[in-house]
């Protein structure tokens, strides 16, 4: 491939472009594109990332509006909710359903791996676009395409699917049970989509990280993020194929009179279990890595320090990779499935909680001795390890088959998983979005807004959480409307802990206030320059323009070492950037 | 004082690391291990390759369940089975062809394009036998909704179909260039690489479905 040479001019013809302006007409074929060129129909990755940022963002709104609305019913049951209205059992059903659907789908995914992936994948391997720059752009497009289809789903006579966000059958399989024909088939369209949308991703992140690497770059080279999101995206490339053929079958089962899942006709709705969770489990390492490379990057920065034992690490990924396959049937240990196959999958989920706790381990190692600055990213990123661990300690419980069959479906369930997606989806995005936005808009985010908006973030998550820990342990079973129906959980202990939670959650989206104001005030007043390596990080990333211009590097960059050199004690300054030549 | 200031403390357990490689002086260039058309095609057929693992995995579930004699139920026609064996030689003869194809063009030989053109009619003439199978089963009173034997066997044939098909497309538009020699051996070869996908799961399936 002779991509270099052209990089060259393609960087450099940017550059002043970048200065001019709207002027600068006469650069070859570098002119300022109009409106929808620029904004929709681009095929800059650096664009693509923050069509698939700012979409995620939008549909986060909606999964959180919606847990507000359900939220408020659980904390009081019947009554008025502001903003909303009264609540049906069904509204409820639906409420729950399209929040776990947008928060997973549309919301962790773009964000995590599509955003911060397109955005930072180029910058960190120092070339200047994806290998397949409209392939890409066609994925963005299915994505919002998804995304719309989703949402017009809760406007068809109906209304949206209401069969949880794992569609068991035959609830999600037939139109008589759920009573949304329209909601449930758009449902699965919608999904089916935004999984074409991360396939075309996925192909160009690992085409790309492993073809256009700068010169030099060997794979151990690469920045731990990088790692992740395309050890994710293989991860979702080979699961998520199952899922699709279930998929398929549900489709035809709602809409063509197959009865693939269908039990009264001799069709087995358990086999969707394993279909979905085949996908399923792989699935949340798939969100998880991605944030996980983020906090690692993030606090070998901020502590200085070479990341600790960088290879294990990596070579605990693939493991855990591996073995997130042979996991799955953790979810199905009351659905009926031979209890000696529960053991075994009960010995593998205990197994993949080592390499887990091994990862944070690594990265509390990397902090021990480092010289750490708590700066509003590292704060994120710490945050994100001690809230994780509570997820996967409490994965522990539930991945034991006999303690599982008291759990199961219950808050304690709810409580776990929420303490796994709120750090990766939430924190991950506050921990990517203030480490790289001064690279990504040129300005620098208020540390003391950050400050607030992160401590009342975090305590209100877990105001949220913890009692709802001790709910499942009394009993609460999950999609519930109205805990009045049933007698033995309508207690006022109980009932106090779910008006916290819901008070926890409104007091975390009463903290987001800070972050548009502080978005306001660093963007719109102060607009702090950040220069091109505010942090003063190794990463190729912070060795290009802020923010980058298109092509991205004004001379494409030769690396020569790997993306962790701080505080060596034979360099004066405590840092090296990757493409820094040595000193002949 | 700023935090990048900071002087190391002696904490630091990492050994420091191995001296770098000396500078080069022109910038290397990136020489992919493999073609990146290519590298795409093969990281989207792992993706497939799951896809009908699951699809076969299902059925084979659902098989298990029940006892041999109704499966396919007494009531419905029988597949084509020799028909079919025909039909898939056919499939595999492309699949060579095509392959061959690109050796030659790699070899910048005049034979690629004729050989490319027939193992193209092959996979296509592959397409209509199958749809006229689907024709006589269907004329046959067998409908997806017959069975979930029924149901399957027209789900995975017709999922192979469709796939097939978009197979053939891409790789029509690539013998369309190779006509007015604009083809790369990288395009060819990642249509090829899918064909070959197509080609080499069909026999699973036919062994699954049909015997
Ligand atoms: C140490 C690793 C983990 C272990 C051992 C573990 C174990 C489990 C088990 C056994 C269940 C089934 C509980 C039940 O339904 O009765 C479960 C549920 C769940 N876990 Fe985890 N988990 C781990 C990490 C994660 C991570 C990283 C995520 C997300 C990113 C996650 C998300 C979920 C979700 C969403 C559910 C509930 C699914 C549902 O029924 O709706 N878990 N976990
Ligand atoms: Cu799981």
């Amino acid at each position: 491939m002779s991509q270099t040479a052209t990089h060259h001019d393609h960087g450099t013809a940017t550059q002043g472009h970048d200065a001019h302006g709207h002027d600068s007409h006469g650069h070859g074929h570098h002119e300022e594109p109009g409106f929808i060129k620029k904004y929709l129909w681009s095929t800059d990755h650096k664009m693509i990332a923050q069509q698939y940022m700012w979409t995620g963002v939008a549909m986060a709104l909606i999964g959180g509006y919606l847990a507000y609305a359900f939220r408020m019913q659980l904390a009081f049951p019947g009554k008025f909710i502001p903003a909303y209205g009264y609540m049906s059992s069904l509204q409820y059903n639906t409420a729950v359903t399209n929040h776990g659907t947008i928060m997973i789908f549309w919301f962790a995914m773009p964000v995590l791996i599509a955003a911060f992936g397109n955005f930072l994948i180029p910058l960190m391997i120092g070339c200047d676009d994806m290998v397949f720059p409209r392939i890409n752009r066609l994925s963005y497009q299915v994505f919002l395409l998804s995304a719309i289809i989703l949402i017009a789903s809760f406007l068809v006579p109906g209304g949206g699917f209401n069969g949880a966000w794992t569609a068991y059958p035959p609830l999600s399989g037939n139109s008589e049970y759920n009573m949304a024909h329209w909601g449930s088939t758009l449902w699965v369209l919608a999904v089916a989509l935004e999984f074409v949308a991360f396939l075309l991703g996925g192909i160009n992140f690992i085409t790309t990280a492993m073809n256009s690497r700068a010169p030099g770059m060997r794979l151990w080279d690469m920045p731990l993020v990088v790692w992740m999101i395309v050890i994710a995206s293989i991860l979702f490339m080979a699961s998520v194929g199952p899922l699709i053929a279930g998929a398929v079958m549900l489709l035809f089962d709602q809409n063509f009179g197959t009865f693939f899942f269908a039990p009264e006709r001799g069709g087995d709705p358990v086999l969707w279990q394993h279909l979905f969770w085949f996908f399923g489990h792989p699935e949340v390492y798939v969100v998880l890595l991605p944030a996980m490379g983020m906090s690692g990057d993030i606090i070998a920065t901020f502590s200085r320090k070479k990341l600790f034992a960088y290879k294990t690490l990596l070579y605990t990924v693939f493991g855990t990779g591996i073995i997130s396959f042979f996991v799955w049937a953790h979810h199905q240990f009351i659905a009926g499935i031979d209890p000696r196959m529960a053991n075994i999958f009960t010995v593998t989920t205990l197994i993949i909680s080592v390499p887990i706790a091994e990862m944070c381990f690594l990265f509390i190692a990397t902090l021990y001795g480092g010289s750490i600055t708590l700066t509003v990213p590292m704060l994120w990123g710490l945050a994100f390890v001690g809230e994780f661990l509570l997820g996967g300690v409490t994965g522990i419980f539930l991945g034991a088959s006999g303690a599982d069959i008291f759990f199961h479906d219950s808050y304690f369930v709810v409580a776990h998983f929420h303490y796994t997606f709120v750090p990766i989806a939430i924190i991950g995005f506050f921990m990517g979005f203030t480490y790289w936005s001064p690279k990504m808009f040129g300005l620098m985010l208020d540390e003391t807004l950050g400050k607030i908006h992160f401590w009342i973030t975090i305590v209100g998550f877990n105001m949220i959480f913890i009692p709802l820990f001790f709910t499942g342990l009394w009993g609460d079973h999950r999609r519930i409307y109205n805990y009045n129906n049933f007698s033995e959980l309508a207690r006022p202990e109980l009932q106090d802990l779910r008006i916290i939670a819901t008070v926890g959650l409104l007091i975390m989206i009463s903290a987001q206030v800070f972050f548009v104001i502080n978005l306001v005030k660093s963007y719109f007043v102060t607009k702090k320059k950040a220069g091109d390596n505010p942090w003063k990080a190794n990463t190729l990333e912070w060795q290009c323009p802020s923010p980058p211009p298109h092509g991205n590097f004004a001379t494409m960059p030769n690396v020569y070492r790997g993306p962790y050199e701080y505080s060596l004690p034979e360099r004066e300054s405590d840092f090296w950037p990757q493409n820094e030549p040595p000193a002949a | 004082m700023k935090f990048w200031e900071v002087v190391m403390p002696d904490g630091n357990s990492d050994p420091p690391s191995p001296p770098p490689s000396p500078p080069t002086q022109t910038p290397q260039r990136r020489r992919p291990l493999v073609d990146s058309a290519v590298l795409g095609t093969l990281a989207f057929i792992g993706t497939e390759l799951m896809f009908f693992t699951g699809l076969l995995s299902a059925y084979n579930i659902a098989r298990a369940r029940v006892p041999a004699s109704i499966w396919p139920p007494p009531d419905q026609p029988r597949l084509p089975v020799e028909a079919t064996a025909f039909n898939s030689v056919l499939l595999v003869l492309s699949g060579v062809l095509v392959l061959a194809a690109v050796e030659a063009l790699k070899r910048d030989k005049k034979f690629a394009l004729p050989t490319a053109v027939v193992g193209w009619l092959l996979g296509a003439a592959f397409v209509a036998l199958q749809g006229r199978e689907w024709a006589d089963l269907l004329s046959q009173g067998m409908r997806m909704q017959s069975s979930t034997h029924a149901s399957f066997f027209y789900l995975i044939v017709g999922t192979h179909a469709l796939h097939a098909i978009g197979a053939l497309a891409p790789m029509a538009w690539v013998i369309g260039r190779m006509a007015t020699k604009t083809a790369t051996v990288g395009q060819l070869r990642a249509a090829q690489v899918f064909w070959a996908f197509v080609v080499l799961v069909w026999p699973v399936v036919y062994v699954m479905v049909y015997l």
